[in-house]
């Protein structure tokens, strides 16, 4: 079927895809996605969708591996119509399980020198409370790295999500210096990782990877169009991550489902450095009624990664 | 051409006629540490950029610290000769054609770093063809190639009348194809009063037309940093800043070009203490404009408000950036003010060694507003390997910044070789008039 796909004339699969998506709003549920081919790597859910081949024929697909062809650079321009997204990350429940990093570095073929998502351990002063902090890109309606880049290889969608496009991308690393919250990473080299991907390269998916270029955290629009949530949220063992929509009003982590304005008003969300004006769609919950001991997080960490956070001020201090 | 009595060009004659064996060495040697940068070069463009000190928290390293450097340099250049000329000061015309060489060569090398720093330089053009204006960087390739083609006009400008002496002298030995070179040059410039007065009126809208434009190009190269959000660039004095550092680290690297050619070609009849001292005065009001004031207000309203970040920051100048800090910031501005400052201390040795120090200085000074910011940002970094944590620059990026100090060193050379580092058009000794400052 992928090879059916990939035979079709460019334009028409792009109307195809059009129809598709109008057809289905991108996310809808049960039925009505007609393009469609099946990721065999992808977990099952048991929730059947109706999809129409390209000869024309209805099959019934499961929903977990349900994927979509790569939009192309020209469509990854635009965005989601009529969408808005946005994560909030509850840090009550961040026990730096690490979920999150491994199945976005899998998802996006990354090596394991590049990190979309960054786990920190912060501590705001001596005396507040130490707490592990996931940082995605936080996709900013005022991004200061779409305003330096000289080329426009990375642009702010109408969907809101900010991504790169790696073969624009000159890697002068000016984003790099303009991004406050060290969100990109650049491939010094070219890792094997990059070539496990043997689909056509397109934006959103951040993938393969190039050489001498920037890349960052996507929001996973490619998932998106299928209804999914991002590699991060939907990994997340103890559901910290929600992702969902602003016009919608609501988030999910895949199992709980939330108003977003009830969430952020009852909860005190807010946004990381909200001093800076970059306004980031992502906000955080702050670190109360903990479900686990800050402690847990070094649990199962692997020699290297627990390195990292020895010159913590509270590693310092506990010795954990 | 009225012959004096001694044409001056006589003694310059033998600088464009003859290479000695230390001259041909000199050349080898420089070629050869140009070698060694194109062999750094290729194993980066191979390996990639990994071969570099540079990760994701140290994005800009030494080549970004050479590239505000060299364009620092090129101001010399810009400033010091074009204000000279507008102002017909007396004494400029030994060392304007050297200041002006210095303003093309450094334009020409600055770039180059920058483009190393680009992880793609196969779609380099990209810059032309989806260039966004909203972006510093199309600012700056605007800016400059505008500053390379007024700073080219410039000196060619200033070369004509001595383009015209050299096809006309009968004496030189030269084989014909320079001859020849030189009369296409000289474009029929005769010295007609009629040319002369053209001649004058263009190099009087071009000394100014290259002042404001080099004070365009060095701002525009501040809001590069000064527009990102970072602790310790996301300051308004950045621009008046970088102009006054480039101006600085130009008047010195002048002073120690005066000093080499005054030694190698035997100018010390031209170039005299004079010299020394106008232009390390220069140097001296600099330095105190330049650390007195901003370098001290740009610290001192970050460390007394003391914001986290800029805390952190300074905490970290003072710590693992210490000694370049000190050198910098303080040698880099206390020794000009008393070599220079103090009679006593006033020699042709001492002012030369003092410009040494102040371009080392103003180096370091580049490499601490470069480094540290990034090892130091908003998030902490958290990070295991330590090329992540602290940068340190490696062989290839050295090699390369050698590559483009012996590329410096060879063009002035080779246009020496071309023609007079002094204009002899008119020239005539330095009479033994004493001056208040000597």
């Amino acid at each position: 079927m992928e090879e059916a796909l990939n035979k079709d004339e460019k334009n028409s699969r792009r109307q195809f895809l059009k129809k598709g998506l109008i057809a289905g709003a991108g996310v809808a549920i049960g039925s009505g996605l007609i393009a469609a081919y099946v990721d065999a790597t992808a977990t099952e859910t048991g929730e059947k969708v109706k999809v129409l081949t390209t000869d024309g024929e209805i099959m019934e697909v499961d929903r977990g591996l349900l994927k979509l062809p790569r939009v192309s650079r020209e469509e990854s321009h635009k965005g989601i119509p009529g969408r808005k997204f946005v994560m909030v990350i509850d840090l009550g429940k961040c026990k730096n399980a690490r979920k999150c990093v491994e199945a976005c570095q899998k998802g996006h073929h990354l090596p394991k020198s590049q990190e979309f998502m960054k786990v920190y351990l912060l501590q705001d002063s001596e005396k507040t409370a130490p707490y592990w902090f996931p940082k995605p890109c936080f996709h900013c309606d005022n991004p200061l790295c779409v305003s330096v880049c000289p080329v426009g290889a990375t642009y702010k969608r109408s969907d809101g999500i900010v991504l790169i496009d790696n073969e624009r991308c000159i890697g002068c690393k000016f984003c790099m210096t303009g991004c406050p919250y060290s969100t990109r990473v650049f491939a010094w080299k070219h890792y094997p990782e990059f070539d496990e991907d043997k689909e056509p390269y397109s934006p959103e998916a951040s993938s393969p990877g190039r050489e001498g270029t920037v890349s960052k955290c996507d929001f996973c629009p490619d998932l998106i169009r299928v209804g999914k949530i991002p590699y991060c949220a939907s990994a997340c063992p103890m559901g910290v991550i929600y992702f969902g929509d602003v016009d919608e009003d609501t988030v999910t982590n895949g199992t709980e489902t939330y108003q977003f304005s009830k969430l952020i008003h009852d909860r005190a969300g807010y946004r990381y450095l909200e001093t800076l004006g970059t306004r980031p769609c992502v906000y955080y919950l702050p670190p109360v009624d903990r479900q686990f001991e800050v402690d847990r997080g070094f649990g199962d960490l692997a020699p290297e990664v627990k390195e990292r956070y020895k010159d913590t001020p509270y590693s310092k201090k506990n010795k954990p | 051409m009225e012959l004096q009595p001694k044409n001056p060009l006589r003694d310059f004659a033998p600088q464009l006629e003859r290479t000695s064996f230390q001259g041909y060495a000199w050349i080898v040697f420089l070629l050869a540490v140009i070698g060694l940068g194109v062999y750094a070069f290729l194993q980066q463009v191979i390996k990639g950029h990994e071969v570099t000190g540079m990760r994701d928290n140290v994005v800009w390293g030494v080549y970004i610290v050479n590239f505000i450097f060299f364009m620092g340099v090129s101001y010399a250049g810009a400033l010091i000769s074009g204000t000279l000329h507008l102002f017909k000061t007396a004494w400029r015309k030994p060392i304007i054609r050297m200041a002006e060489f210095i303003t093309i060569i450094a334009l020409l090398i600055g770039p180059c770093f920058i483009l190393l720093c680009i992880g793609r330089l196969d779609q380099l053009h990209y810059l032309v063809l989806f260039g966004r204006i909203q972006s510093p960087i199309t600012w700056d390739v605007i800016a400059i190639s505008t500053d390379i083609f007024g700073c080219f006009i410039f000196l060619y400008l200033s070369l004509l009348r001595d383009l015209a002496t050299l096809r006309d002298d009968e004496l030189l030995r030269l084989p014909n194809w320079r001859k020849k070179l030189y009369k296409t040059l000289a474009l029929g410039y005769t010295g007609t009063p009629e040319q002369q007065q053209r001649l004058n009126r263009a190099t009087d809208i071009m000394a100014a037309m290259v002042i404001s434009i080099a004070i365009i190009v060095y701002s525009v190269l501040a809001w590069i940093f000064s527009v990102t959000l970072q602790p310790g660039w996301h300051s308004t004095i950045f621009g008046p800043y970088f102009v006054i550092a480039a101006v600085y680290s130009g008047s010195a690297v002048l002073i120690i070009c005066m000093w080499v050619f005054r030694k190698v070609y035997h100018l010390e009849d031209y170039i005299t203490k004079k010299h020394f001292v106008a232009v390390g005065v220069i140097m001296l009001v600099l330095a105190a404009a330049f650390f007195g004031y901003f370098t001290f207000s740009d610290y001192l309203t970050k460390w007394y408000g003391s914001e986290k970040n800029d805390e952190l920051l300074i905490q970290l100048l003072f710590k693992e950036f210490y000694w370049p800090f000190i050198i910098s910031n303080y040698i880099g501005v206390l020794l000009p003010l008393l070599v220079v400052g103090i009679a006593k201390f006033r020699t042709i040795t001492n002012i030369t060694l003092t410009s040494v120090v102040v371009v080392i200085a103003l180096w370091l000074n580049r490499y601490i507003i470069v480094v540290p910011t990034l090892e130091s940002p908003y998030l902490p970094i958290q990070d295991s390997r330590p090329e992540w944590l602290n940068y340190s620059a490696t062989w290839v990026e050295w090699s390369l910044t050698a590559a483009g100090v012996a590329i410096f060193c060879l063009l002035f050379t080779l246009a020496s070789k071309f023609i007079t580092i002094v204009p002899v058009t008119g020239l005539q000794k330095e009479e033994k008039k004493e001056d208040i400052l000597v």
